[in-house]
């Protein structure tokens, strides 16, 4: 038997193969674009074409038997042709405005929501939660499901005051890069690792396992006999990665693991520079299949943010606005000492000046 | 009753169910039965059943797969080995159906039937498979033109916006410098021999559609130097009938105050415009980035983990982005050298220049100071200053 082909180092395939002719003639020449109504674009070219994108709600996790439903609908109406976004949405393409009700009608029954374009809340980008990691102190697609389940509404429409980007990572490891979001669901773990003293040599290579600690936080140690380590718990700061390098120390503790609520971070230069989530919540239970806590204060977070922003305004440029302390009050969250940074660089936080409302 | 009561709650509600698509894929695989299972007892425990459990790979490759184990493979011994396939995603996640129904054979063949479209990196990512599965997964893609992503401390695989595919303001060519710098690194991508990793991502304009300032070691950001291009027959059509407020919604909104707008005409200082891009964002068929566009350089963005999160800062204001990207590639290359000579082990590029200092390295890539690169000079006074006089 001939060995099979196997080649290295080639990459993905080019990315012409994967473009509609029409995306392909207009490569470039784009003039400009209307939002049809939530979740449909036109883009206008320089020569005259017309295409319109229809953008639907996908769960990340996805199997093969949707992919290929998606890719059902592309044949029957797309030429063949479909795309991602950055956050997990599913876009259908087509150069025929006829289609558009139609696409929007299978999706329907296929249970795939259309929305997320200009002033809505988009898909939640997210990380895996105890679908797939070892680090995660919480579920990420389960909290997304439940999530959105409540912000339909807000996907469906854009009528808020400007974009709502929503992110959830299930520990500080932050996959998703979820600290720049106008509100971020961020799992914690509360605990330093438990220690099995009577696995841990045989399971875990104590060198690399006191390595592993990015606190120096882990030393080696011997009870009973065994050798073993030992954690420095004022020094550990939870973040897992002892864990990762030995299975004899797990992080997860589901009576203090939990997630916390960080909001007013954006990423796009509009008016306002980007900038990072801020803390708003430390802690709410961990409480699934449908965490309840963290579904109704993301809601009260997002239905205080529409009332009261002007237009065009992100979530942090409407705290930028009003000050950190009409935002507790205005959405009744508590303020406690975990509110006050102490970690590097804490003093740029502190208010150094007379500025206070009453 | 059902085996998985918990769970099962996520199947109603208008938001699409993972848990309704892994059902569906359980009525044929059994790894994704079983994944269901273990699904229900973090459910229940309130804490996950995976554990890592050594590294996995395919021959000559350092990255692309995650090695996943779970606690409990007595109990669910089909998904006791589920590791992750990352398959590097074309530019900007175009795709035709022949080709995600290629992927999907081959993963129904040798894995789970689960993905992830897509990966934080971006990746498509194949979610669940046995270590006997990899190289057959490997060699199979690669004879039909695809190849795996990063992992581990080797440059992530690259991705972008949709950029000149279909967005009017995109200022250089995402997708085709994202193909072009994937192949470009590919040995760089395979064969982690970094200090830690390093991520580029691109953004054709200022709005940075795929968060490349938050998310990446290297973000490109497409901008423009000369003036914004304005059509005034838009304008007029869109502050008729009050369509935009352009007096309250566009000019008391700029930033910079480098508009103004008498009733009739709309006036734009360009020399004091800062290209936040709000102004095109609200009247895309007025206004439009100008015609000299490139792109800025922005490094050192990442997650907390552990000094603290970091969003990349200007390197480069701007520069031309066009093929085959010589000026770039070799900015890339002496940033390389550089890390690699001073980088600590597991210390992002960004964690590097805080340590050093930004100044410092500036000079030693080889570029000239400007304060485009900063917020605010020092206000501390402990400057070491490299040159003073002696006595003769
Ligand atoms: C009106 C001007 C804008 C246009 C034409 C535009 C265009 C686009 C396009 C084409 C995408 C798809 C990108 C991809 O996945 O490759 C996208 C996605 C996105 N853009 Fe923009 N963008 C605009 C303004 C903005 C602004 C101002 C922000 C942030 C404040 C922003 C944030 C995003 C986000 C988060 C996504 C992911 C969308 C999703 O999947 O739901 N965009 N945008
Ligand atoms: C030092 C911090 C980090 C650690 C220790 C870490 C660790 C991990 C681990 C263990 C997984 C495997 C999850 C699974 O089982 O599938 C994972 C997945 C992943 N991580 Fe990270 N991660 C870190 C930061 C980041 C950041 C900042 C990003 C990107 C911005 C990122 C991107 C990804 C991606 C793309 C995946 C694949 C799955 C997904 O998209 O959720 N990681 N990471
Ligand atoms: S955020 Fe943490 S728990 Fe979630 S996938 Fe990343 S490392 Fe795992
Ligand atoms: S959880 Fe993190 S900080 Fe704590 S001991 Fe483990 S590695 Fe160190
Ligand atoms: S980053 Fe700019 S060019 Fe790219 S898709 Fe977003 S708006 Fe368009
Ligand atoms: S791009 Fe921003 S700074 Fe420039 S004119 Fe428009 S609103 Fe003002």
């Amino acid at each position: 038997m001939a060995a099979p082909k196997r080649k290295t180092d080639i990459g993905p395939p080019h990315y012409e193969q994967m473009l509609h002719p029409m995306v392909k003639k207009n490569y470039g020449k784009w003039k400009y674009h209307e939002k049809v109504k939530p979740g449909v674009l036109m883009h206008v070219s320089e020569t005259g074409d017309k295409l319109y994108t229809i953008r639907a709600a996908s769960s990340r996790l996805v199997s093969i038997e949707k992919i290929r439903d998606y890719c059902n609908l592309a044949d029957k109406y797309c030429d063949g042709y479909l795309r991602f976004t950055s956050r997990n949405n599913v876009e259908f393409m087509t150069d025929k405005e006829a289609n558009i009700q139609p696409i929007i009608d299978e999706l329907a029954k296929m249970g795939q929501p259309v929305g997320g374009t200009g002033n809505s809340i988009s898909n939640i980008v997210h990380t895996q939660g105890w679908v797939h990691c070892h680090s995660s102190a919480t579920d990420a697609s389960g909290v997304v499901k439940a999530t959105m389940d409540e912000l339909i509404d807000y996907f469906t429409s854009m009528t808020l005051p400007a974009h709502l980007r929503i992110a959830v990572a299930c520990c500080l490891n932050m996959c998703g890069a979820v600290h720049c979001s106008d509100i971020a669901i961020l799992g914690i773990h509360r605990t330093p690792p438990t220690i099995d003293n009577d696995k841990l040599a045989n399971m875990c290579e104590i060198p690399s396992t006191v390595a592993s600690c990015p606190k120096a936080a882990i030393r080696p140690k011997v009870v009973a006999g065994k050798k073993t380590v030992e954690v420095v718990e004022d020094l550990c700061m939870y973040c897992g990665n002892c864990y990762t390098v030995c299975p004899a120390m797990p992080i997860a503790n589901p009576l203090n693991d939990g997630i916390s609520i960080w909001v007013g971070g954006k990423v796009s230069n509009s008016r306002t520079a980007p900038m990072f989530s801020k803390l708003a919540i430390p802690y709410l239970p961990n409480n699934p299949p449908r965490w309840p806590e963290v579904t109704s204060a993301v809601k009260n977070i997002v239905e205080t943010y529409a009332k009261d922003a002007k237009k065009y305004e992100r979530v942090g440029e409407w705290i930028g606005r009003i000050g950190w302390q009409k935002f507790f009050e205005k959405t009744g969250l508590e303020f406690t000492k975990y509110h006050i940074d102490d970690y590097t660089l804490a003093s740029s936080t502190y208010n150094s000046s007379t500025h206070v409302k009453f | 009753m059902s085996d998985t009561p918990m769970i099962d709650q996520l199947e109603t509600g208008p938001w699409p169910s993972f848990i309704k698509d892994i059902k569906r894929m359980a009525a044929k695989n059994a790894m994704c039965k079983d994944l269901l299972g273990l699904l229900e007892m973090s459910y229940k425990d309130k804490k996950t059943h995976w554990k890592h459990g050594g590294i996995v790979g395919v021959r000559g490759y350092g990255g692309g797969i995650i090695g996943r184990y779970s606690d409990s493979p007595e109990k669910f011994p089909n998904v006791s080995h589920f590791h992750t396939v990352r398959v590097n995603q074309p530019s900007a996640w175009f795709y035709n159906t022949g080709a995600l129904r290629y992927l999907c054979d081959l993963w129904e063949k040798h894995g789970s039937g689960l993905t992830n479209l897509h990966g934080s990196t971006g990746d498509f990512i194949m979610l669940g498979t046995t270590t006997d599965h990899l190289e057959d997964i490997f060699t199979d893609l690669s004879e039909h033109g695809w190849d795996l992503g990063g992992s581990g401390s080797d440059v992530r695989t690259p991705s972008c916006c949709n950029g000149m595919a279909r967005c009017e303001f995109a200022c250089y060519d995402t997708m085709n410098l994202c193909y072009d710098l994937t192949n470009e690194y590919q040995d760089e991508l395979h064969r982690p021999a970094f200090p830690y990793k390093f991520k580029f991502k691109m953004s054709g304009c200022p709005n940075d559609c795929v968060a490349s300032i938050a998310r990446s070691d290297c973000s490109i950001i497409g901008t423009w130097r000369d003036d914004i291009q304005q059509d005034n027959a838009a304008i007029t059509e869109y502050a008729k009938g009050g369509k935009v407020d352009i007096a309250n919604d566009v000019v008391a909104k700029c930033p910079t105050g480098c508009m103004s707008w008498d009733g009739s005409k709309l006036s734009i200082d360009n020399k004091n415009c800062n290209r936040c891009m709000h102004c095109i964002n609200v009247m895309p068929k007025a206004l439009r980035p100008g015609k000299d566009k490139g792109a800025m350089i922005l490094l050192g963005a990442k997650a907390p983990i552990v000094q603290g999160a970091l969003l990349s800062s200007v390197l480069v204001p701007f520069i031309k982005m066009e093929p085959p990207y010589e000026e770039f590639k070799d900015l890339i290359r002496r940033i390389w050298e550089f890390w690699d000579e001073h980088g600590e082990n597991r210390e992002r590029i960004g964690e590097m220049i805080v340590r050093i200092g930004k100044g410092n390295f500036v000079e030693e890539v080889g570029l000239e100071p400007t304060p485009a690169m900063i917020k605010e000079p020092r206000s501390n006074p402990y400057i070491f200053y490299e040159e003073y006089f002696d006595e003769e």
